[in-house]
């Protein structure tokens, strides 16, 4: 009975239909599918840049210093890592309404608020892995540094320097999350045709419309973008890996004798 | 030497700088920088967006007056609160009552009647509580509940879910039971809920006529005068927030009211079915 009633609601036919509709859209040059594939990136990309620009020196801050509250800090930094994005985005509206605290910029349903939700989404991933990377780094070149008498600052810049590639995949993670996402930047930006409709408020969009073939068609085109992005940064750990492979085992007289 | 490793540094941070300069391109840039200020913020309904009515009226407004209009489409609950947090100039909803309080409170200027069309229930062809015999949207929703069968709604506090519990309220019926399970979503939601689990729901004609995940559902029940469904359109007050472009919303809701609005809202069908009658002027 349940069977049959998934049988007649879901029949295989959206599947067959979404990729023809994913070449269609992409074939035909659809101007509109365009317009939303790039808002779609410039938003998450913007919001990467700023999660990086304030999590890989918070990341790099954690790995090198030791002060008091600092495990409160990465328990924070973890624990927001499974921040809901509707919640981010009701938190945002709420700031960004003429109701709210930040009303007066007129924000709320453009393009800025939503990378200011996905910002605040996707920092605490950046922040989080790169971390985790920065504290290997830290403790591999730990007697380096310290040989150097070199300050924090620093320290801290030539950790981020040598761990750039590898810190890709912080960057490719955070942009994932924000691209995928669709709870936050429906609130903030209102899935306004032509302002603000990205990829996946799109899909929504289209699901609620029971156009199923054409939200599954958008969805293959948006996991060719994000396989892409992902590839890219595999390719750079890849990379990373073969130059911590040439320098890595063998790392500190090598490395020492270059910086000396 | 030491050095060295500066002036390496110093090419990665002109490179750094060069990454943020074009991060604050990407976030200043596009689509917000060409907005101007001769747009409004609508906000209203899934069923009139979702029925592709804006499509259709948008555009010719757009180019008669050169003001963009940007619509924002959730339940009319949730429109109804965008407006009184000033972030929408005008409310075009189809819940009477909220939409009067609105104006009562000192929300918005003066709400017009725009169109109307009516609430459906929707089910499955094999009908198993045999709804479609009955007579009346009372009875309809007697037999659902007699049969225990399982029943979408949307429980959103939306125009829909709103008129669904008072129907249910006149009927009689208690609809503590697990048959009727709430949703939570939006009208197109609600459906491909329930055409996946054999259930039934009440939607505007509309949003149904123009819904393309309808399986082998049909209407069951239509036509009682209880499910009449009347659209209001309002300008929001600017002396309530100095911010919002009063005036430019008054005319878009003149141009909606106007014979040229009504008449493009008439014309606007779906499958050669008319979604909406215009009735501006009151005779609702």
């Amino acid at each position: 009975m349940i069977l049959q009633d998934w049988d007649g609601a879901f029949a295989m036919t959206p599947f067959r239909d979404a990729f023809g509709e994913a070449v269609r859209l992409l074939a035909t040059g659809d101007e509109k599918l365009y317009e939303i594939v790039a808002l779609s990136l410039q938003v998450s990309l913007s919001a990467v840049v700023i999660a990086a620009l304030i999590g890989l020196p918070l990341a790099a801050l954690i790995a090198i210093a030791r002060f008091p509250g600092r495990g409160a800090v990465i328990a924070v930094m973890n624990a927001l890592l499974g921040l809901p994005p509707v919640v981010v985005g009701l938190v945002v509206y709420l700031t960004l309404s003429r109701a709210g605290p930040l009303g007066d910029l007129g924000l709320l349903f453009t393009p800025t608020a939503m990378v200011v939700a996905q910002s605040i989404l996707v920092t605490p991933i950046v922040a989080a892995i790169a971390h985790r990377t920065l504290e290997d780094f830290h403790a591999e070149y730990a007697e380096e540094f310290a040989c150097f008498r070199m300050s924090r600052l620093e320290i801290a810049w030539t950790l981020l320097v040598e761990a750039r590639l590898s810190l890709a995949t912080a960057l490719a993670a955070g942009f994932g999350r924000a691209v995928a996402e669709v709870g936050a930047v429906m609130i903030v930006g209102g899935n306004i045709d032509g302002v603000t409709r990205v990829m996946t408020t799109a899909i929504a969009l289209e699901t609620s419309k029971g156009d199923l073939a054409l939200a599954l068609g958008l969805g293959v085109v948006l996991l060719g973008i994000a396989l892409t992005i992902n590839a890219v940064a595999f390719a750079l750990r890849g990379l990373a890996a073969r130059h911590a492979g040439e320098v890595g085992s063998e790392a500190r007289p090598v490395r020492a004798g270059r910086v000396r | 030497m030491l050095t060295l490793v500066f002036a390496s540094l110093s090419r990665r941070a002109a490179l750094a700088a060069a990454g943020a300069a074009l991060a604050a391109g990407l976030a200043l840039g596009g689509p917000a920088a060409h907005a101007g200020e001769r747009f409004i913020t609508v906000a209203s309904t899934t069923s009139t967006a979702n029925s592709g009515l804006f499509d259709h009226l948008l555009p010719k407004f757009e180019a008669k007056t050169g003001v963009e209009v940007r619509v924002v489409a959730v339940g009319t609950g949730q429109a109804i609160r965008l407006a009184r947090n000033g972030d929408a100039d005008v409310l075009f909803v189809h819940h009477k009552p909220s939409e009067e309080a609105f104006v009562a409170d000192g929300f918005g200027v003066e709400r017009f009647d725009v169109m109307y069309n009516d609430f459906v229930l929707v089910g499955p062809k094999h009908d198993p509580a045999g709804v479609a015999g009955t007579d009346g949207v009372d009875a309809a929703l007697r037999a659902i509940a007699t049969a225990q069968a399982p029943f979408a709604s949307r429980g959103d506090d939306s125009g829909t879910h709103k008129r669904e519990v008072s129907l249910w309220k006149a009927a009689g019926v208690e609809t503590d039971g697990a048959w009727r399970r709430e949703t939570g979503s939006g009208m197109g939601a609600t459906l491909n809920t329930a055409v996946g689990m054999g259930a039934y729901a009440m939607t505007d004609r509309a949003t149904w006529l123009a819904f393309e995940n309808k399986g082998d559902y049909r209407i069951v029940s239509e036509g009682d005068a209880k499910l009449f469904n009347q659209y209001g359109v309002i300008a929001v007050s600017k002396e309530t927030f100095g911010h919002v472009k009063q005036d430019l919303a008054q005319q878009f809701v003149d141009w909606l009211i106007s014979p040229e609005g009504q008449k493009l809202i008439a014309g606007y069908k779906r499958g050669g079915e008319q979604l909406f009658f215009p009735n501006a002027g009151g005779q609702s």
